[in-house]
């Protein structure tokens, strides 16, 4: 995206050339096609490293825990909710900020697009006005990037900044008529037994690497409770019950947090849609509390509020 | 050794022959990636693969394995005594295995066989597999095998290795266990000359379609302090999210961690993958942890595969090029680009 890099790195010039910010937080060009890499640009001459395109898709607002500088950082609509979360529990203060908004349409599946060639290897991909063409030894396709979104970003409803300092361009249109918990509800549909072995399906090819965790920005606590070793709370091989209880563990401790940034299932090296977790608590927590996280800097989450007028009937 | 010719079929179907004289992993297909997988009657095993999205080194270095069991049972006479849990060590064979993947080995096996230590789970199993390479005519953009020792084509580790001439393999056993094993098989016809030159021929053109690289060659010179103190480590590391998946696809990595596991009165001591790029892999009884920054534990993976093995066994680098670690990282730490650094660095 062209005009948006453009103004990304006019504004981080001015940023560090003004002194208003020390750093810069954005994404640069990967090595190999389809992947970017994060960067902290302290030069106002490196500004120009700074890129936009369908494959940020690691969450920045990770790179932000226990900073103590002045940060100017990049934002589309999930990465600021990540970030008003980060204020929210005091990973760190708005005023550090100088949050540099971008108007996202969403970011592109590597791995559909990779099945899509049939795995031979993409060695180069370009994209302009919502297309873009893959090229391999000996091969070359045009697709509709609306066909290959993330599943995360297919029905996304919050694509622009909720908190920003500047904007890039203009806010993108907000899709209608779109039912985000279409996937939950069919799980939700199923028996029990059924949940069951769909969920053990699921995380059977899981490493335990924890790349998942790792790329949350909302896993951020000083030692996991994985790695707690005094008590060992779950077992640190690849039995089933320990790597399922990670994953169901490790989803709760997101419910009313996450924000289907889709960063997890990314990282993933082995592709396992570790958003089923997560994504069924974010459904909890709009049923039951009319809460999405991260919209808001004034209102505490639900989980760590207490109210006397709660209309839920377990409050006595 | 006779060099021996099979349609594909026929491999299969051979191989399917012997699978209870062995066990046989195949490379199969699993939705998006391939994984080695016990040959069973069932198996439809895809040798149209760049590579396992796993290195096969687990099926010699579990991921997970019982070493050790014990009771904690007062009432039981042998209550408290660790007693070595009973391994299996069938003879397998992992076949399609690409010839990185192979070297791979031979450079862990540096760790685990040497005259001062004997893994004796290791030893023993790496004596009871057969690897079946499967040279590569169409090496990926991230391979760079060439430059560390190996190649498309490279034997290094090897038993037979197998060169895919379109309908059929052209089989060349490399080793005595290496022939044994395809003699069990029976089946297949021997090379002919035409066959034989043509393999060649190939393997010596995919060399050439190996175009990435690393530089290594200073890397023995340099001052082991001077490059720990290197600047450029806060660049490298800044993105890096910790996450092991460098570690855990890397078919050289070694390192395991140490765990008790107790169900009611019976105890079991298990030995896990580890990884350099986790906090806890450091972290002392004391609470003291020498590595809890990440930049100190991005440097110990470059400096470990790059300087520390290279100065301490004189065997070139840790890693054989396979390229995992640059496909798969989520945030695109290279290690071309972490190489080069370290090789041109000057103080
Ligand atoms: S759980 Fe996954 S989708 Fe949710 S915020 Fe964390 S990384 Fe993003
Ligand atoms: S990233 Fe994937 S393989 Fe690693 S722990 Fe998470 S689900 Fe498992
Ligand atoms: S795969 Fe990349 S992000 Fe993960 S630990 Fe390795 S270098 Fe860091
Ligand atoms: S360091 Fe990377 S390229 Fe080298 S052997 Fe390990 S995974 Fe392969
Ligand atoms: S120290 Fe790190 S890089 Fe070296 S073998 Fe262990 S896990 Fe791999």
């Amino acid at each position: 995206m062209p005009e948006y890099e453009t103004k990304i790195r006019e504004i981080a010039k001015g940023l560090l050339e003004d002194g208003k910010a020390d750093v810069i937080i954005g994404y640069k060009k990967g090595s190999i096609p389809m992947v970017n890499e994060p960067v902290l640009i302290r030069d106002p001459n490196n500004v120009e490293n700074l890129i936009w395109d369908s494959h940020c898709a690691l969450n920045l607002c990770n790179y932000l825990t226990g900073r103590k500088e002045r940060i100017g950082i990049i934002a589309n609509g999930c990465n600021s909710r990540n970030i008003v979360t980060h204020i929210v529990e005091n990973q760190i203060k708005r005023e550090q900020l100088y949050i540099i908004g971008i108007p996202c349409t969403g970011m592109i599946d590597h791995r559909a697009v990779k099945r899509a060639v049939n795995d031979r290897e993409i060695l180069a991909v370009e994209e302009s006005e919502g297309r873009f063409t893959v090229r391999g030894k000996d091969f070359e396709k045009t697709f509709e990037k609306k066909d290959f979104l993330q599943t995360n970003c297919a029905v996304c409803l919050h694509p622009n900044p909720v908190v920003y300092d500047e904007m890039v361009g203009e806010n993108v249109k907000i899709p209608e008529g779109i039912n985000p918990f279409k996937d939950v509800e069919e799980i939700e549909r199923m028996s029990a037994r059924e949940k069951w072995s769909f969920f053990a399906d699921l995380v059977s090819p899981c490493i335990r690497c924890y790349a998942c965790r790792n790329a949350c920005p909302l896993c951020y606590c000083p030692t996991c409770f994985v790695d707690e070793s005094d008590p060992q709370w779950v077992g640190k091989s690849i039995d089933p019950t320990d790597t399922m209880t990670f994953h169901f563990l490790r989803a709760y401790h997101c419910a009313g947090r996450c924000t289907d940034c889709g960063a997890c299932e990314r990282a993933c090296p082995v592709g396992i849609p570790v958003r089923h977790f997560t994504k069924k608590l974010n459904k909890d927590a709009l049923d039951l509390f009319s809460w999405e996280a991260g919209l808001s800097l004034d209102q505490r989450p639900p989980l760590d509020v207490y109210r006397v007028d709660d209309y839920n009937d377990f409050v006595e | 050794m006779v060099t021996k010719i099979f349609t594909k079929e026929e491999w299969v179907r051979a191989l399917k022959g012997a699978k209870d004289d062995y066990r046989i992993y195949l490379p199969v297909k699993h939705k998006d990636f391939h994984a080695f997988e016990l040959l069973s009657d069932e198996t439809a095993p895809d040798f149209e693969f760049q590579n396992t999205r796993l290195s096969p080194k687990s099926l010699i270095f579990p991921q997970s394995e019982r070493m050790f069991e014990y009771s904690l049972d007062e009432k039981d006479g042998e209550a408290h005594i660790v007693k070595e849990t009973p391994k299996d060590f069938y003879p397998q064979a992992v076949v399609g295995i690409r010839p990185c993947d192979a070297h791979a080995l031979q450079l862990v096996n540096v760790n685990f066989d040497n005259p001062q230590y004997k893994d004796p789970w290791w030893v023993k199993r790496l004596e009871s597999t057969i690897l079946v390479g499967l040279g590569c005519n169409e090496p990926c953009s991230t391979c760079f095998c060439t430059s560390v020792g190996g190649g498309p084509f490279s034997e290094r580790g090897l038993d037979v290795i197998l060169h895919d001439l379109e309908d059929v393999f052209l089989v060349k056993p490399i080793t005595q266990k290496g022939e044994t094993f395809i003699n069990k098989l029976g089946q297949g016809r021997m090379a002919d000359d035409t066959l034989s030159d043509k393999a060649e021929a190939k393997a010596r053109s995919s060399l050439e379609k190996v175009t990435s690289s690393i530089p290594t060659g200073k890397l023995r010179d340099k001052v082991v302090t001077e490059l720990f103190e290197a600047p450029f480590w806060e660049e490298v590391a800044f993105a890096c999210i910790n996450c092991g998946t460098c570690t855990y696809l890397c078919p050289t990595c070694w390192c395991f961690d140490i765990q008790d596991e107790v169900l009611g009165k019976e105890g079991d001591r298990i030995r896990n993958w580890d990884s350099c790029m986790s906090p806890l892999f450091t972290l002392e009884g004391s609470g003291h942890n020498p590595r809890s920054e990440k930049c100190q534990r991005v440097r110990q993976r470059f400096m470990h595969k790059l300087k520390y093995y290279v100065d301490k066994y004189e065997d070139g680098v840790q890693c054989s090029g396979c390229g995992r670690c640059v496909r798969y990282c989520p945030v695109n730490i290279d290690i071309r680009h972490v190489a080069k650094l370290m090789n041109d660095f000057a103080q």
